[in-house]
């Protein structure tokens, strides 16, 4: 059977109309590059022209293949779009190592300051931006695009809708985290924490966000399943969510069409509660509701069980996204927001801790009666083990939302603390998981490389993350502690530079835990490169000693 | 519209509308005729592909 | 056709979830935010805010730039000990004309909401160029290069204008004469002065890096950190009447 995605003349369409959007936008481009007074934003444009040509270049090559013979089916009949994944899966491991770097970077620079070598584009106002950036939206953004191309292709058995749309969505996507991340070490900034690309950055991403949309629902239209699968029910409300989100927070004026400076439509208290309603849904949308699309999917397949109960799912879905979308105000405690907004967003986030765990247990007792499977399968460890960072950070969550303890905890590392056992543990666990996962499945291999070296990544990264924690619990709560100690007088008692002094030795332990996480990442860039090359490393794991063992049996 | 009227506006219309829609996420999650579709979801995402 | 139609409803189920998510994930939005910006009582009634002068909004925008907000909060929450050590605690009236606002999330810095006045320019100089030269034990990165770059001033109108727009109350005098009053700002003694302090009354002026003959992103900075908190009258502040 010849695999014959769309009629010609729908790819011929298709190829032209994008090869005249991407001529508009060189188009506009060289009049940006021509106008522009800053050399930054001319920079861009370049960036833009040469990535839109070679893009239209890769459309003809592209177009020549479409529809081609020797593309082979799955064993269901389907022809997946497998190359795509690949792709993500590659960038997604780039990117990870890239945000991590940048990130313990920042933890020494804290530790000595000396290491921002008081240089415009190394200082850490600017890099903190790119490290926060480059693991959620580049190396996060990358996980989630790449798994949902994956799921929503299986669970529905059906290819991916299109053939140059993903590919648009796919490099789309790199091309706003290239412009971001230089943006920010030119100085390029709304100052919007995770928002902070300019207005022209936004619009391309708004752009790439719609194709990503359509193409994941043409792929549900596609479906031979009768049931939407409740992974993609996630991963649908982290798309649609997201676009509201980035929508709404981003709206501002620029200066003209050839400033990259713009000035946000809200001011103040306004401005303050958009923001932090959008960047706590970016944490409840994008590195929460994405990534429980992850683990309604890889958790049961790894596992080779079915989901532990799907109608706590459902339950948990609606119940997630609506509490969710409240609890922003928490960001805000004791400050010039008014108090009802304050005590509404608190409520919503204890709340939140109910479906939370609902999702927690749902992927841990999806292990049950098969839980020796950790015992022989790093890679489930690893998943479950994320899923546990998931009930511990959204246990803290509620818990740091309560205004009495916000009001120690804000403006400490407890924040930075809490935030990282969510993204380390959590959102980073299941994602190398999902990476360990697809890699042997995507490129046809038996297993992978090496499951020792899964294990040591394991543990080495687990050790990194409970060092960062520990480390930044007791830094935050302590500044804390200082800031409101007072002397027998009635005096406070420190200064806040000296509050600073007695946090160094927990900076240093904190950028040690961030440099075995890193440590821990590249043993898994060796390993997914080595299972690519298709070698299998000899070595004596439970499953190869029961193997040996049984063969010695037959054998006698 | 003052802060007094829409908050009671809430805390009675507003603690309704949640209920319900609680009830009925609730209802179609439990509904006994759905009961093998969401089995057959759970299971058929397992198969070879 | 049978299976056509089936298709068409399956197509509709997942529009019908579309909807769904976005109904559900638009109340709390809608309940929460919407208010702010209609109730009265959001933003207290205040006595001495004005829009930034054009060299105090160029300042604010390198704040932006460098990235200042990541570890410096501009809002002194409603403590005990944050109003004794950085003083009354922030009001929304005094972030109204922020476009975006630098409230902050994280104290890496101590808080800079009433920085204004409390330190000399000179202090803000070596500070800013050297940190640890008057705080020994600071973490702050240096900014050396503030003193050395020239301020880009060109396009500042169409700063002013865009503020303007989005709900600032400047002037169109205040636009048109956007350049010039950045230059009188530096100099007390130019021909302009008059006329910026009658557009910018109370605003603070005076060459702020220490080098009268070039206009640098220093002095921006300064003029901007010097008149951070200092606006707002607090001997009129009437906390009763603005309880919320």
């Amino acid at each position: 059977m010849a695999y014959q995605n769309n009629p010609p003349v729908v790819n011929r369409l298709a190829q032209s109309l994008t090869t005249a959007c991407l001529a508009v936008g060189i188009i506009l481009a060289v009049i940006i590059a021509g106008k522009t007074s800053s050399g930054a934003m001319q920079f861009h444009a370049f960036i833009i022209i040469a990535s839109f040509l070679v893009g239209i270049i890769a459309i003809f090559n592209l177009g020549a293949r479409i529809n081609e013979d020797g593309l082979e089916a799955s064993p269901s009949g389907v022809f997946y779009n497998n190359t795509i994944v690949k792709y993500g899966v590659i960038a997604s491991a780039f990117w990870g190592i890239a945000g991590f770097l940048v990130g313990d970077v920042l933890a020494w620079q804290l530790a000595f300051p000396v290491l921002n070598f008081d240089l415009p584009w190394t200082n850490f106002g600017r890099l903190r931006p790119l490290h926060t950036s480059a693991v959620i939206f580049a190396f996060g953004g990358n996980v989630l695009i790449a798994t949902s191309f994956y799921v929503v292709q299986r669970t529905c058995k059906a290819r991916l809708a299109g053939e140059i749309a993903p590919w648009f969505v796919f490099w789309g996507y790199q091309l706003f985290i290239v412009l971001a991340a230089t943006g920010y070490l030119l100085g390029i900034t709304q100052s919007k924490e995770y928002a902070e690309p300019e207005w022209y950055v936004d619009l391309w991403l708004t752009i790439v966000w719609v194709v990503y949309l359509l193409v994941f629902l043409g792929t549900l239209w596609r479906r031979k399943e009768p049931h939407i699968y409740v992974a993609n029910w996630f991963y649908l409300a982290f798309i649609v969510t997201v676009a509201m989100l980035h929508l709404v927070n981003n709206a501002s004026v620029p200066v003209s069409f050839v400033n990259p400076k713009s000035y946000s439509a809200f001011s103040g208290v306004q401005d303050a509660l958009t923001q932090w309603w959008y960047g706590h849904n970016a944490v409840g949308f994008f590195l929460t509701a994405g990534f429980l699309g992850i683990m309604y999917y890889f958790v049961p397949k790894r596992a080779e069980r079915p989901i532990y109960s799907y109608r706590l799912s459902i339950v948990h879905f609606w119940s997630l996204i609506f509490l969710y979308i409240w609890a922003g105000p928490h960001h805000l405690h004791y400050t010039a927001l008014p108090d009802w907004a304050q005590t509404l967003g608190m409520t919503f986030s204890v709340m939140l801790w109910m479906p939370s765990w609902g999702g927690m247990i749902n992927g841990l007792m999806t292990l049950s009666g098969a839980w020796d499977k950790l015992r022989t399968d790093p890679v489930l460890k690893m998943l479950v083990v994320s899923v546990a960072f998931y009930g511990m950070s959204t246990f803290e969550g509620p818990l740091m939302s309560i205004k009495a303890v916000n009001g120690l905890s804000h403006y400490t590392d407890w924040t930075i603390g809490h935030v990282h056992s969510g993204a380390l543990g959590w959102v980073a666990f299941v994602s190398f998981g999902a990476l360990y996962c697809l890699t042997p499945w995507l490129w046809n291999r038996k297993g992978l490389y090496s499951l020792k070296l899964v294990n040591i990544h394991f543990w080495v990264s687990t050790v990194g993350i409970l060092l960062y924690i520990c480390a930044m619990w007791v830094s935050g709560i302590m500044q804390g502690l200082m800031w409101r100690a007072y002397t027998d007088l009635g005096f406070l008692e420190y200064s806040f530079v000296e509050t600073v002094a007695a946090m160094q030795p927990y900076f240093i332990i904190r950028a040690i835990g961030g440099l075995l996480f890193i440590i821990g990442s590249l043993v898994m860039v060796y390993n997914l490169w080595r299972t690519i090359r298709g070698d299998i490393a000899d070595e004596a794991t439970p499953e190869n000693i029961d193997r040996a063992i049984a063969a010695q049996a037959l054998g006698e | 519209m003052t802060y007094q009227e829409i908050s009671s506006f809430s805390q009675s219309w507003g603690l309704v509308f949640l209920v319900i829609m609680f009830v009925a996420a609730l209802a179609y999650a439990l509904w006994p005729t759905n009961k093998d579709k969401f089995n057959n979801a759970a299971k058929s995402m397992l198969d070879e592909d | 056709m049978r299976l056509l139609d089936k298709h068409a409803i399956f197509e509709k189920n997942s529009i019908i979830l579309v909807i769904g998510i976005l109904v559900t994930v638009s109340i709390g939005g809608l309940i929460e935010i919407a208010p702010l910006f209609y109730l009265e009582n959001t933003i207290e009634k205040v006595e001495g805010m004005r829009p930034y002068t054009p060299l105090e909004l160029a300042g604010r925008n390198i704040y932006v730039r460098e990235g200042c907000y990541v570890c410096h909060s501009q809002m002194i929450r409603a403590t005990r000990d944050e109003v004794e050590r950085y003083g009354h605690y922030s009001l929304a009236a005094e972030s109204m004309y922020d476009h975006p606002f630098q409230w902050g999330s994280k104290r890496n810095g101590p808080d800079l909401a009433r920085v204004g006045n409390k330190y000399s320019d000179e202090w803000h100089r070596a500070h800013l160029t050297k940190p640890s030269s008057v705080v020994p034990e600071t973490i702050m990165p240096g900014y050396p290069f503030l003193a050395e770059n020239k301020l880009d001033f060109s396009q500042i109108s169409g700063d002013i204008r865009a503020n303007q727009i989005v709900g600032v109350p400047y002037t169109e005098e205040q636009i048109i004469n956007a350049s010039a009053d950045l230059r009188a700002q530096l100099d007390e003694f130019s021909d302009d002065y008059d006329a910026f302090i009658e557009r910018y009354p109370s605003a603070q002026a005076r060459d702020f890096d220490g080098n009268p003959s070039e206009i640098t992103e220093m002095d921006a900075l300064i003029a901007y950190l010097q008149m951070l908190g200092t606006l707002v009258d607090f001997s009129l502040y009437d906390e009763q009447e603005n309880n919320r």
